[in-house]
Parts: structure tokens; C-alpha cells; sequence
């Protein structure tokens, strides 16, 4: 219940962050994508339901605000908190290269995702221009962001885990 | 075993490659369902706005005030002089303004006689302040705090200054989505002011940093559309109302197939510092003959 609310306050938070103020702070019209930062982590924290639903909630909200159908966005962002969370057996808390490398791969499958539905199939080829000026500023903002971002997350992680177990030990 | 079948004394839990499937299916429906129609997007956006709206509109509130700040701090010494330099001007202003309001009569009453339909600045109009911005980097779209309550409905179309921004694409209770026309997939059909010859404009991601947009399919075969021509929308569009200005022609060229020309346009709007938008309040679909 109270990682359930926690959670959303979080996706909510990232999600306002994401379309106000870094779009303000925005380097040359690139935004970082910390709704990915999210899904992510979570994904291999806790593992692939989490990053799951979590993609989802995500992906649906920016569905209803910014695209033009709904699920597309949802679609993705599931997928890709799925598929962290086939790495959770190998995560420990301790380790930053995991998640951002994990961060960095999600990101760069986020944005070949997008080009590859939204403008190659409307027949827009160049793939190395988008490459140069969209995926790869949009991963290397994402990664400057997620070393601000991931240790808060993994700090709440620890709190919420901490104090379920001791909750679970009083009614034992 | 199956894995979800219920033992008894167990809690129930779906296994993640379960939930994922369901989702899929769930996410591909409701994609085929919001291709065409607007199912959900009633109810969703309503539970939506009411969540995330006030928040945006907190934040960019607070946002333009700090910026307005930072600005107004920069900029009053260069005003002061600025203001002395304006009253002489709104001085001869006054004068030219007077001999300008009796021409104005003047057309006023040749415009009736002759029933001209009204230009658009005489549409009804409601300013809008925009509190959102695309959340990806791949299309241009912005949301803003008006939305059905305040009588904003889907396709009317959106303008900054004198320019146009683009067309409401989506309404919630409170909020409204505005897709520019420097979108990626936004086309507009529009004319040159000065010989009607039609064209289309299209967005283009590309093309966003160096500030114009496209153009295409423009047939000018007797070469009179020159670099600098206005660009309205035009008069056949279902969406836009005829004469809105989208921009000025910044390069012309013949296409390879010798028959249409196509370049590139400088829009006037700038959509780098747009905060303020106002929202024409006529629909295409029911202008008045």
C-alpha cells in the first residue's frame, strides 16, 4: 500500500519534471527521459512485474497527454521495464555500472523503438541524422540525469524494503 | 503445475510473463481502438487532467514568473532609453493614427457594400497559457490550461502574435493538446497570398533547428511566387481557416520533375519562447457563408 502510493507520487513527479521544467532546462531542444530512469530502475530492483506496471503507468500518461493514439507509449515503456527485470538476480545495490548500463540500453532501445515506428514507417530513412541528433543527446542527458536520480531511487528502494521488513517481522 | 492455480492457505499472484501478455493485449486493443475513434480518450483525460493539470499549471506559473523576474532585471536600463525614444514615437503615431481611422470608416463601409466575409481578426478568440511540453524529443506538441469547460473543442485552430502555432488535437475537461504545424507529421494546406497558388507545408524534425519548415507541390508555372511571399493557410483546408499567416518564403526551388516547386518557409511564430497562445474559437466546419 504504501510502496503503491510512494510509487506513483514518484512517476508523477518525474513525469511533471519531464514535460516543465527540463524542458526549460532543455540543451538544444533535448530533454532527458527520466520516465525511462524510472521504469528502469524499478524494473531491476525489483524485478519484472514491478518494472512492468511501472512501464505501463508511465507509457499511459504520456500516451494521454502527447501522442496520438493511446497504448503505444504504454506498450514500450512495459517492455522495456520488463526486460530489466530479467536482470534482477544479478543486481546488487551496491554496484553502479549495472544500472546505468541498463539505464544507457533502455534509452537507446526507447529511442530506436520510436524511430522506427513514428518515422520510419512514414518513410523518413535517415537513420544516422535522428542517431546523431536525437537518440545519442537524448542518452547522454539521460545518463548525466540518472547519476542525480538513481541514488535517490535506490535510497527510497532501501527505505521501502527496510521498513516492509519490520513490518512483516511485528505481525509474525 | 500451472502456476496460477490457487493452493489453498496461498496468496494469489499472476506471474510477470502473465501480466505482460495481458497488457500487450490490453495496449495493442486500445492502439487499434485510438487509431480512429475517441473512445477512451474521454474518461482518461478526464482523470488525467484533474490529476496532472493544476500541478503543470502551478509549476509553469511559477516558471514564467522567475523568468519574467530575471528578464525584467536584465532589461530596464536598455527600457528606460527604449521609452524615451517611444514617446516621441506614439507622438507621431497619434497623428497617423487619426488619418488612418478615417480611411478604416472608409473600408468599413466599402466592405459592407461589397459583403466581404470578415478577416480573421475578427474571430472570437480565448487566450491560453501553455503548461506543458512534449515529454520525448521526436514531435513537437504542447498541452494548455483551457480545455472543454472553457468551450475549446478538437480542431480549432491555435495562433501566436499573428502567426499559426497549429490545431487543438485532443480536449480534456481543463486541457487541450495542440499539435504545431513544425510537428513531424503535421501537414497544412496553404497558398501564396499574393497569386493564391496552392501548397502543402508540412513539419519536419530536421529541420527544426535551423528554424523553417517545408514546403511542396507548389505549381507556379508562371513563376511569379518569389522569395519573401507571405504563405496563408488556404481557403480548401477542412481544418484551418482560410488567411491565417504561417510564414514567409525563405528559399524556392524548381523539383526535378519540372512541374511543382518546393523550399523552405520561415514561419512567424516563434515557437522557441512560445508561452501564450490564443485559440480561434470558429471552427472551419460551421463558418457562416
Amino acid at each position: 500500500m504504501k510502496r503503491g502510493i510512494i510509487t506513483a507520487v514518484l512517476i508523477f513527479i518525474c513525469f511533471l519534471l519531464q514535460c516543465t521544467v527540463f524542458r526549460a532546462l532543455a540543451f538544444g531542444g533535448i530533454v532527458p527521459n527520466l520516465l525511462i530512469v524510472l521504469t528502469a530502475s524499478f524494473g531491476f530492483m525489483r524485478g519484472e512485474k514491478t518494472g512492468l506496471l511501472i512501464g505501463f503507468f508511465c507509457g499511459l500518461l504520456v500516451d494521454i497527454f502527447f501522442a496520438s493514439v493511446i497504448g503505444f507509449y504504454a506498450l514500450l515503456y512495459m517492455y522495456i521495464g520488463y526486460m530489466n527485470g530479467k536482470f534482477a538476480q544479478i543486481f546488487y545495490p551496491q554496484d553502479i555500472k549495472l544500472p546505468v548500463a541498463l539505464i544507457l540500453c533502455s534509452d537507446f532501445l526507447y529511442g530506436i523503438g520510436c524511430y522506427v515506428i513514428l518515422f520510419l514507417l512514414r518513410a523518413r530513412f535517415e537513420f544516422t541524422y535522428y542517431l546523431l541528433h536525437i537518440i545519442l543527446p537524448e542518452i547522454v542527458y539521460t545518463i548525466a540525469v540518472t547519476l542525480l536520480l538513481y541514488p535517490l531511487i535506490l535510497w527510497i528502494n532501501t527505505g521501502l524494503e527496510r521498513s516492509e521488513l519490520r513490518s512483516g517481522k511485528k505481525f509474525v | 503445475m500451472s502456476p496460477i492455480v490457487k493452493r489453498k492457505g496461498e496468496k494469489f499472484t499472476l506471474p510477470g510473463k502473465y501480466l505482460l501478455f495481458i497488457l500487450t493485449i490490453l495496449c495493442t486493443a486500445m492502439v487499434l481502438l485510438t487509431f480512429n475513434t475517441k473512445v477512451f480518450s474521454g474518461p482518461l483525460s478526464a482523470v488525467a487532467g484533474y490529476l496532472v493539470v493544476p500541478f503543470e499549471e502551478g509549476i509553469s506559473v511559477v516558471g514564467s514568473w522567475l523568468s519574467g523576474r530575471s528578464e525584467e532585471l536584465v532589461q530596464i536600463r536598455e527600457l528606460l532609453a527604449q521609452n524615451e525614444q517611444l514617446k516621441q514615437k506614439v507622438d507621431e503615431l497619434t497623428i497617423e493614427n487619426t488619418r488612418l481611422q478615417q480611411d478604416r470608416y472608409e473600408l468599413t463601409n466599402l466592405r459592407e457594400l461589397y459583403s466581404l466575409d470578415a478577416q480573421y481578426d475578427e474571430y472570437e478568440k480565448t487566450g491560453a497559457r501553455i503548461i506543458a511540453r512534449d515529454s520525448g524529443n521526436w514531435f513537437y506538441s504542447f498541452v494548455i490550461n483551457k480545455g472543454a469547460s472553457d468551450g475549446i473543442a478538437v480542431d480549432m485552430n491555435v495562433m501566436a502574435g499573428s502567426g499559426l502555432v497549429g490545431r487543438v488535437v485532443d480536449v480534456g475537461p481543463n486541457w487541450a493538446k495542440v499539435k504545431s504545424i513544425i510537428a513531424d507529421d503535421s501537414n497544412v494546406s496553404a497558398m501564396v497570398l499574393a497569386s493564391a497558388d496552392r501548397m502543402i507545408v508540412s513539419g519536419n524534425l530536421k529541420l527544426y533547428a535551423s528554424g523553417v519548415i517545408e514546403f511542396g507541390q507548389l505549381v507556379d508555372s508562371d513563376d511569379v511566387v518569389v522569395e519573401g511571399d507571405k504563405v496563408v493557410t488556404s481557403d480548401i483546408s477542412d481544418k484551418y481557416l482560410p488567411g491565417i499567416l504561417i510564414g514567409y518564403i525563405n528559399t524556392i526551388n524548381r523539383d526535378a520533375n519540372n512541374l511543382t516547386k518546393s523550399g523552405y518557409i520561415t514561419p512567424a511564430v516563434d515557437f522557441e519562447h512560445l508561452e501564450e497562445v490564443l485559440v480561434i474559437r470558429q471552427l472551419k466546419q460551421n463558418v457562416p457563408d
